[in-house]
């Protein structure tokens, strides 16, 4: 049969599919509201109180004041409830505050090299003298230490800390997850030492040498293990949907590296279409469901109201596993690959439209009303820009698929552009909420200089929206030159370059944030600064009682 | 929701499909491919110039997949005919490459087969191409006041070349040269075949020709 036909035929059965799931659910009631499987993130009594572990104690009365709603009476939560959560976190705060320092340097390091890389696109000349510093290393050094370092380090860190809560069962197996949280770290370590000495496996995305992804793999299995058995053993009876999203990326994660790195199986056009299957799902089914779980945990729990519709998020996270896997076709449209493979693709890049739709009701529906309360929050103002730009760069991933934009965008500075929209400006932000909330928990030490952290918010925000508009504009102008045959290669160069200036200019502003986020993290591990709430991690059970529950 | 078993199977059987698409029906479709009759396995020499290619990274600035002619001028500038999977069966890893910082390298070595351009370019595109932004590689020569037996002495543009002392190209970059005025793919692949018609008698396809026909059709 005709590949078109046979990709018309697949569309029209999966919207056939689709009609029938969408009856279903109607029927069975799973769109209504569902408060009691939201509300399991809260202790009895919590609902209503807004929190945020980043605000210093006197500054979190001002927030709840503004959260508080009339008529409603402010009881103490439930004490029973919050000693499974101060034990949740006891037992996790090792683990996750090694993953955070790790992810801390790898940010550093690798946003340096970022910003290295990006300077040599309109300085050329700019250290060259070495091979270790030339753009092709320095670039992939800035890839895999940002993607591999720092996401997947605080989004492990991230995920450790909030199952324990989410189940409310201390980390079974925590030494476990420290081995391979070390294990992944000296993969890194090595991937990065490689890439520096030219030797990489070559592929966008997989240029770990697959000798070194042994390490990573073996410490994935590490982590795997107890966080299943903790799953297992769970004292909770009802999932939360962080749950769903934080188990599922872990599983996808270690099975997408594993088939992607196994040596021998892959060549020619085939590895290509791996590479993206691969490049593409490291984003979708890894920092993806890793940083929308986290919103829907932090988000409710800061503002201290339970997300609007549960069920919209479950549907969310059905429809994200089942099409975002393949959507990473599209990097091959035109390309020398099957033409159904790619129309498979565009269509499923559309299909994201819906989670993407039933994530943003949710989180407007959950924040009507008390968007203001983003003035005295600052965790809760990066994970309302992180979960804005979810919409935002999702969206433009999907229209960027259809091929009258692909065929501009494809092979230019714009697909970077939306790739730094999604990775930096949603997933970043989100993690860098996440760790301003987790660590008061973790060090039970308070954030010692709160502005710092908004100062470090505004200069990402800022950095990365010159980055993305700068570059934006400049890949397209790039498209548009290089379609036009009667201008000469030449000229789609030279008419970027003001824009790769300004990439640079939001690039250093995200770098000097990155610098402020980590002395601050470090001046908080190392106990500078004026607020002291108390002794490094062995406190004693009253004062512990009195943080995490007040 | 209430059952970690439904969550771990679900999410297999999301990720199972997708490989199944993405993974596994392109590795049948393509499998039985065989090298059109133009191209020739790589030389030892060009491998290793192949491995210094992927080693410095071209790829993230280079791709080498001309797109057909409905989707841009790549053959109109010179970059070839759209490529078909057939061109890429030596190709471990492939470099299909996303981004086109710099020109379409498919076919390089037919536009630009001069040994002297390429190694001096390599030392200083600005020399040859201005407001070149792709960066230099002296770390690929060595820098001497006179050449010795067996040398490559680079002849570079004025102005270009350090005064009074010689620039010869080391083993990496000749390699790297090599590889790249071998990737040559001017060579003939047939025009698709639309499905289930015999190939013409007279002029039987080379293999390979008829899952091109998917690609094209892309």
């Amino acid at each position: 049969m005709d590949s078109a036909l046979l990709s018309l035929l697949g569309a029209f059965l999966l919207s056939l599919l689709g009609l029938f799931v969408f009856i279903w659910s109607m029927r069975k009631g799973l769109l209504l509201e569902n408060p009691r499987a939201a509300s399991v993130i809260f202790a009895p009594g919590e609902i209503g109180r807004a929190d945020d572990p980043a605000l210093p104690g006197d500054e979190q009365k001002p927030l709840r004041d503004a959260a508080a709603e009339a008529g409603e009476a402010g009881h103490p939560p439930d004490p029973d409830e919050l000693l499974h959560r101060v034990e949740a976190d006891r037992s996790t705060a090792f683990p996750v505050f090694m993953f955070i320092a790790f992810a801390c340097m790898w940010l550093v390091l690798g946003s340096v090299a970022g910003l290295t890389s990006s300077l040599k696109l309109h300085m050329p000349d700019l250290l060259v003298s070495e091979a270790w510093m030339t753009f092709g290393r320095i670039r992939t050094v800035h890839l895999t230490a940002v993607l591999y370092g720092w996401i997947s380090n605080a989004a492990l860190g991230t995920i450790i800390w909030l199952l324990p809560r989410l189940l409310r069962t201390p980390l079974m197996g925590g030494a476990w997850v420290m081995l391979g949280g070390a294990l992944i770290n000296t993969g890194i370590a090595s991937a990065i030492g490689a890439i520096g000495s030219g030797w990489t496996d070559g592929m966008e995305y997989l240029e770990i040498p697959w000798q070194i992804g042994l390490f990573i793999v073996a410490g994935f299995i590490c982590i795997i293990g107890p966080v299943l058995y903790t799953l297992v053993n769970r004292k909770v009876e009802s999932l939360y949907v962080t749950v769903w999203y934080h188990v599922a990326a872990l599983l996808w994660i270690a099975l997408l590296f594993i088939v992607a790195k196994l040596p021998g199986v892959h060549t020619g056009v085939q590895q290509a279409t791996t590479n993206w299957w691969y490049g593409h799902n490291v984003l979708g089914l890894w920092f993806t469901p890793v940083s929308v779980g986290a919103i829907y945990y932090f988000l409710p729990k800061i503002i201290g109201r339970p997300v609007r519709s549960y069920n919209l998020s479950i549907l969310g996270f059905w429809t994200l596993a089942f099409f975002y896997g393949q959507v990473g076709g599209h990097h091959l449209i035109g390309g020398p690959v099957p033409g159904w493979l790619t129309t498979l693709s565009i269509v499923q890049s559309m299909m994201m439209i819906i989670p993407v739709l039933a994530f943003t009701i949710n989180m407007a529906g959950t924040m009507w009303g008390r968007m203001h309360l983003a003035r005295y929050s600052p965790t809760l103002r990066f994970m309302m820009f992180g979960g804005f730009m979810y919409m935002l760069s999702s969206l433009q991933g999907s229209f960027e698929a259809l091929r009258s934009i692909n065929q501009v965008a494809h092979f230019t500075h714009f697909t970077v552009a939306h790739a730094h929209l999604g990775a930096y400006a949603f997933v970043t932000m989100v993690l860098f909420g996440a760790i301003y909330f987790m660590m008061p928990r973790v060090l039970n030490w308070e954030w010692p200089y709160p502005r710092l952290i908004t100062l470090q918010f505004w200069l990402a925000a800022i950095g990365i929206g010159i980055y993305f508009i700068g570059l934006s504009i400049g890949g397209w102008l790039q498209g548009l030159y290089m379609l036009d045959a009667t201008k000469p290669f030449m000229d789609s160069v030279a008419v970027t370059i003001p824009y790769l200036e300004w990439r640079s200019v939001g690039g250093s502003l995200m770098v000097l944030s990155h610098v402020i986020f980590v002395g601050h993290f470090l001046a908080m591990a190392l106990r500078f600064g004026p607020q002291r709430t108390g002794a490094a991690l062995f406190w004693p059970r009253k004062a512990q009682e009195l943080l995490h529950g007040e | 929701m209430e059952n970690e078993v439904k969550l771990a199977a679900g999410a297999m059987v999301a990720l199972a499909v997708a490989t199944a698409a993405l993974v596994i029906l392109p590795y049948i479709q393509v499998r039985d491919i065989h090298a059109p009759e133009g191209l020739k396995p790589y030389t030892s020499a060009e491998l290793r110039g192949r491995e210094v290619y992927i080693a410095n990274g071209c790829v993230y600035c280079h791709t080498q997949q001309p797109r057909d002619r409905n989707l841009g001028p790549d053959a109109e500038r010179g970059w070839g005919r759209a490529s078909v999977p057939g061109d890429y069966i030596y190709d471990k890893p492939h470099l299909l490459g996303s981004m086109r910082t710099g020109p379409d390298l498919f076919n390089i070595g037919a536009r630009q087969p001069s040994q002297d351009w390429h190694l001096g370019h390599l030392y200083q595109p600005r020399a040859y191409v201005p407001g070149s932004i792709m960066p230099s590689y002296p770390y690929m020569f060595d820098v001497k006041p006179e050449a010795e037996e067996g040398d490559v002495v680079l002849k570079l543009p004025p102005g270009a070349a350090p005064n009074g002392r010689v620039v010869v190209a080391r083993p990496e970059a000749l390699d790297l040269v090599r590889y790249l005025r071998g990737l040559n793919h001017t060579y003939p692949v047939l025009p698709p075949q639309p499905r289930g018609e015999a190939a013409p008698a007279a002029a039987p396809p080379p293999a390979g020709a008829a899952s091109s026909a998917d690609a094209k059709a892309s």
